[in-house]
């Protein structure tokens, strides 16, 4: 068995990559991934931290619900997106400056 | 537990997580964006297994349902409905406030694994997770949470779907064919007036 602080170290990698691809990449698609990337890390952290304690499920009811809130921030984000691609005939998230000046 | 299953275990946490990170990095750089959805998807893969090794059955299946089932397949289905258009053309303006920011994030995740890693113990041996309930992280045990402490959350999430089904809908549609005749007409007739 690993301990569980090897779970939070793959969480924490996994939190920066995604943190770094949201900083750095302009493709709004691929920000949004680097979102679901960091998401999914602290899926992972709060299911090892629950691990440690057999006799409650409250780790992984927030992982639920973490789930379910980024179904729902992935179908709006995708919609503004293609939003955005219908006004400015992009995906760059720097061309989305409508209210620029 | 005998020394067999022990590495057998090490062996799957290892693969899994070179397999999570090397995915990670697949979508963060991939200049296609199929690529970088692939590259989630495998990340995502990863990270089911991981909740299998950590007794959080239900969640693995959620994981596989709701992410690699729906959210991959939203990602693909709008990344060919924009086709060639998803790709934009690569220019460097504006590149170094941009890795600015993700020299510092990267700076600040480093130091927050230097922390993790001073918390590991040095003799694993004692530290092991200790053993859970046969039923830990099933449906059963999930769900008799979920529809006792949780029911209030879980509602609202329900509502949470609702308002987005709506909002998506919404936001994604555009005008209809109706406005924008609409739309036409009152040019038209603004101009017939002046």
């Amino acid at each position: 068995m690993i301990p569980v602080e090897y779970y939070v170290l793959l969480s924490a990698v996994l939190f920066t990559l995604g943190g770094i691809g949201f900083l750095t990449r302009r493709n709004v698609l691929v920000t949004l991934m680097s979102i679901e990337i960091m998401l999914n890390a602290v899926n992972l952290a709060l299911v090892a931290f629950n691990r440690t304690r057999g006799d409650a499920h409250t780790g992984q009811m927030f992982a639920f619900f973490i789930i379910a809130a980024e179904a729902a921030e992935v179908a709006v984000g995708l919609a503004i997106v293609l939003s955005l691609f219908r006004v400015r005939r992009t995906v760059r998230s720097d061309e989305a400056d409508l209210l620029k000046n | 537990m005998n020394p067999t299953e022990l590495h057998l275990g090490q062996a799957y946490f290892w693969i899994l997580a070179v397999v999570a990170i090397a995915g990670a990095t697949g979508t963060i750089i991939a200049k296609n964006p199929i690529r970088g959805a692939m590259g989630l998807l495998t990340m995502i893969l990863s990270i089911a297994g991981l909740f299998l090794a950590l007794h959080a059955q239900f969640l693995a299946a959620i994981q596989l349902i709701v992410y690699a089932g729906a959210i991959v397949v939203l990602f693909l289905f709008v990344i060919m409905l924009l086709g060639p258009n998803a790709t934009p053309q690569f220019d460097h303006r504006g590149r170094v406030p941009r890795w600015i920011g993700g020299a510092l994030f990267a700076a600040a995740g480093i130091g927050a694994m230097s922390l993790v890693i001073r918390a590991v113990p040095k003799d694993t041996t004692g530290k092991l997770l200790e053993g859970v309930p046969a039923d830990f992280g099933s449906v059963d045990a999930f769900g008799t949470l979920l529809f006792s402490n949780g029911l209030v959350p879980f509602e609202l999430s329900s509502a949470l779907l609702m308002v987005v089904i709506v909002g998506a809908i919404a936001v994604a549609r555009g005008k209809s064919k109706h406005d924008v005749s609409h739309a036409h007409e009152q040019t038209v007739i603004e101009q017939e007036a002046e």
